[in-house]
């Protein structure tokens, strides 16, 4: 099985600090694969190049088995690879509905579209279905952001990027700042994305929580792919032990 | 937010049909308010329904207090005539402060166009409709110039609003100066006055004129893709850039509109006046924002409707006709509009520390 996002050896350096030396990565389609490392392992250059934000020294990403550049972040959506940013880029002022749809707005049918007029309605409807398919506890659509709780702001911004995601979604740390019952709905609304057959790449620092999210699990140290798990094969320990190189785990 | 209309709830039978999704979706409706509900609601929470309670307790003082000459269709049209050049300013500036900017220059750019254009209309000697056609363009061209400018300086030299705005306030002023020596212009061609004078429906072709921007420009920020990206720049700018939206390009069109506005406003005034008011309008700015922030735009942007503008501006009119006609001394307008502005943001700072409480 081609995996639905694949990177083989990148290489990234700034200046004389080589961040990744040949690093491979890959995200399957409808798993969740969590990218763990201690900071400065190089996960969130990683990232940041899988959607477009950096380019590579050396290496290649493949989409779907496809050699593919991604010039830049607005590159990278249009092929369907979405990221959820640890600021989650909502506009506090709209609601869920419409936030769901910046920048990707949905214009009348006829004249109406040709003056830019917006189809209120259809967005609100979409922006409904998405929401309540993945089980959200969103529940009004048209309050504005700022009325929601943390864990509801994650939420709104994990769906709007899987409305649009159609092959990738990155999730930075989405649980970094929310309390114990919202970071229980958060993980099993990543569950729930997954099972909607796009590829979910989780980074978080918390292991625990991607022992019991992910099915994948890929270990960075000093800017290089060093260990991958099945998260049901593995433990904390053995995380910690390819994360820190106190114990040398399967090598890729 | 100005939609007061029913948001249309979606029907069940569109959603998906399994079981699990299906009782998720009955709880989500379940705790929708109904229609009416719905619409009291949002009607209630809005800064410009409460304003217009306030435009209707100030018309009604001031209809007690002086019973003959306040409540009368004479005086009406005069609060209409003063009111339209700043709500056409208050239609540019709206745009502007809800995609979180701040556009201090209006009242000289105003002053610019007007002296532009009584320079060329004198220029060209004539007078007939061509020459206010020539006007109007001077005009127009003349504010969309500096709107332009202020725009790049925001934009492109990385200059906060606040400061290029208040640069442009005392430069543009001062070239206006140096045009006419400091002297108003008092010729202005005779068939101006035609238009002045002029009236559709029993009321003044440029309160028309201030009707028709004021529409258009509610129903572009209201209802159309360009509006939405005005809020979403200015209620987040970096989720903006993000969705894709070029912010740059955005915000150097709506400084180029609020000068553009500016200009218009400009020949409205020249033809008002029939002369240049060159130090009439140092306090326009002041009474426009302290308008449209009681009409419930917010000075952080994201937030207000031309709807709410206009009640705003509306207040600020009434307040001053009244003051007119009550003969309080005209100092005490600018004290009173000032000290508005200072409450009316205060309001504004609360309504967001109460949203933002979790």
């Amino acid at each position: 099985m081609t995996a639905a996002l694949e990177a083989r050896g990148i290489v990234k350096n700034y200046g004389h600090v080589e961040v990744l030396r040949q690093t491979d990565f890959s995200a399957e389609a409808g798993e969740v694969t969590a990218l763990i490392g201690d900071n400065g392992a190089g996960k969130s250059t990683l990232v940041k190049i899988m959607s477009g934000v950096i380019q590579p020294d050396r290496g290649m990403l493949l989409l779907k088995g496809e050699p593919t550049v991604l010039g830049s972040p607005l590159q990278a959506r249009d092929l369907g690879i979405e990221t959820v940013y640890q600021d989650l880029a909502l506009a506090p002022e709209l609601g869920p509905a419409e936030n769901a749809f910046i920048g990707r707005e949905l214009i009348k049918p006829g004249w109406r579209g040709r003056l830019g007029v917006l189809d209120k309605a259809a967005m609100r409807k979409q922006a409904f279905e998405s929401f309540t398919s993945l089980g959200t506890d969103v529940k009004d659509l048209n309050a504005p952001v700022a009325l929601l709780s943390g864990g509801q702001k994650q939420s709104v911004a994990i769906c709007r990027s899987v409305m649009w995601a159609s092959q990738v979604v990155f999730m930075d740390e989405p649980t970094a700042a929310l309390g114990v019952r919202q970071t229980r709905k958060v993980l099993d609304l990543i569950r729930r994305v997954a099972d909607t057959g796009v590829a979910v790449v989780f980074i978080s620092h918390n292991m625990p929580e991607v022992l019991e999210t992910a099915d994948t699990v890929h270990v960075l140290r000093l800017g290089r792919l060093v260990a991958t798990f099945r998260a049901a094969d593995t433990d904390v320990d053995q995380l910690v032990g390819a994360m820190t190189g106190s114990l040398d785990g399967a090598a890729p | 937010m100005s939609e007061v209309k029913g948001e249309q709830t979606p029907r069940q039978g569109d959603t998906p049909s399994s079981p699990a999704a299906t009782s998720i979706l009955t709880r989500v409706e379940s705790v929708m308010p109904p229609f009416g509900r719905q619409v009291l609601r949002r009607a209630t929470s809005s800064t410009p329904v409460y304003m217009l309670g306030v435009l209707a307790v100030l018309i009604i003082i001031f209809s007690v207090i002086r019973p003959n000459s306040f409540p009368t269709t004479t005086n009406a049209s005069n609060i209409l005539s003063y009111a339209s050049t700043f709500l056409v300013m208050g239609t540019g500036i709206t745009y502007v402060m809800i995609a979180g900017g701040i556009d201090l220059s209006i009242g000289s750019v105003l002053v610019f166009a007007n002296v532009c254009a009584a320079k060329a209309m004198g220029a060209i000697g004539t007078d007939n409709v061509l020459t206010v056609i020539a006007g109007i363009a001077v005009a127009l061209a003349a504010g969309l110039a500096w709107g332009i400018f202020n725009g790049l300086c925001i934009t492109r030299l990385r200059v906060p609003p606040l400061i290029a705005t208040l640069g442009t306030l005392g430069a543009v002023l001062g070239l206006a100066d140096l045009i006419t020596s400091g002297n108003d212009i008092r010729t202005v061609p005779p068939v101006l006055l035609n238009v002045e004078t002029g009236s559709f429906l029993g009321i003044n072709y440029l309160v028309w004129v201030s009707f028709a921007v004021i529409v258009i420009g509610g129903l572009v920020l209201g209802l159309t893709r360009f509006g939405r990206h005005v809020y979403v720049i200015g209620s987040n700018t970096e989720a903006a850039r993000r969705g894709g939206i070029n912010v740059n390009r955005y915000q150097l069109k709506l400084y180029a509109l609020s000068g553009l506005l500016a200009g218009l406003a400009g020949m409205m005034s020249l033809t008002q006046f029939a002369t240049t008011t060159i130090s009439g309008h140092s306090t326009d700015f002041l009474i426009v924002i302290t308008g449209v922030v009681l009409g419930g735009i917010s000075l952080f942007g994201g937030i207000g409707s031309i709807a709410g503008a206009v009640v705003g501006l509306f207040i600020s009119a009434v307040l001053v006709n009244g003051f007119v006609i009550m003969n309080v001394q005209p100092f005490w307008q600018q004290v009173v509009i000032g000290f508005f502005l200072i409450v009316a943001v205060y309001l504004d700072q609360l309504r967001r520390s109460n949203r933002d409480r979790p």
